[in-house]
């Protein structure tokens, strides 16, 4: 009896420590996309400031409203600007932002490819 | 003169890179309240500092011509320079009705606070935990967001609110 008490208390607390270890990396993954808009350089994560302090209680609110991840930066994006959150999402905007990356690196595999065709062509010559 | 396709290919990714620079370093995205203009105020519920069954929700400023929503606290300095203009507002201008919500501040001081410097809200509400204020896009305090009848945003002043501010509230709601 008093094992089976042991065993039934050892797996709400296995489940409890995991859900919670769970909520708290999927908080710390938000508060980490979030910018501190009163701080130098800090994401709300790294700040101890009001402001901080008070976007983390409303984030844990929504996330326990049901809310995902992206419902919480549309929110605060509508209240602060897309400036809050450090990986703006995909518009016509920013899509430049978006897509440099990839132009940039066709640009140089093109670039590249000429290089080394004229390089092979003047060696052969 | 022969010009390289390579060099042509640098040359305008640097000017495309010093434009982008230098319109990056024109935005100024630091306190930026402009996408809060003309946007609808969220649904709200403000309880009421010294009495918890009162509260007021966003229908209840509908019945009046413009709001002016004015986040303060007894610990914040520029509050207490602000104080004025509001009491000046509340006397002057009868169709703006001040609401005031007291945020994260002790009930005592906050109360202590009005006693002094005199009370120009018609309802002061308590934002013990902060949270009211993001709904409203508040960074710190003092803060104060001009609504109409639509509960449509005119304009939002961050800081303490000076006589230009003041002049333009009532330019506004003319």
């Amino acid at each position: 009896m008093k094992i089976n008490s042991f065993l039934f208390l050892a797996c709400i607390f296995f489940f409890t420590s995991t859900y919670s270890s769970e909520n708290k990396t999927k908080l710390l993954k938000v508060y980490k996309n979030l910018r501190c808009l009163v701080c130098q350089g800090q994401s709300i994560a790294d700040s101890n400031s009001d402001f901080a302090v008070t976007i983390k209680l409303v984030v844990q609110d929504q996330f326990k409203e049901g809310k995902t991840e992206d419902d919480i930066y549309k929110f605060l994006a509508s209240k602060y600007g897309e400036w809050i959150v450090y990986q703006p999402t995909f518009s016509k905007n920013n899509f430049l932002l978006w897509m440099l990356p990839y132009v940039t690196l066709i640009f140089g595999a093109v670039i590249i490819f000429f290089l080394v065709r004229k390089t092979k062509r003047n060696k052969v010559n | 003169m022969k010009i390289s396709i390579s060099k042509i290919i640098i040359f305008t990714f640097v000017i495309f890179f010093l434009l982008v620079f230098w319109r990056g370093l024109k935005i100024n995205n630091n306190y930026d309240t402009k996408n809060l203009i003309g946007k609808k105020i969220s649904k709200f519920q403000l309880i009421e500092i010294d009495n918890n069954n009162r509260y007021i929700s966003e229908e209840d400023l509908k019945q009046n011509k413009y709001t002016l929503i004015n986040f303060f606290a007894s610990w914040c300095a520029p509050c207490r320079s602000e104080h004025k203009y509001l009491v000046n507002l509340s006397k002057e201008k009868k169709e703006i009705k001040i609401i005031g919500i007291n945020f994260k501040d002790k009930k005592n001081n906050a109360i202590n606070f009005l006693k002094e410097l005199g009370n120009p809200y018609n309802f002061v509400g308590k934002d013990s935990e902060g949270k009211i204020s993001i709904l409203f896009g508040i960074y710190g305090i003092p803060e104060s967001i001009l609504v109409d009848n639509n509960l449509t945003v005119i304009k939002k002043i961050v800081g303490p609110i000076d006589q230009i501010q003041y002049d333009e509230i009532l330019k506004l709601t003319q």
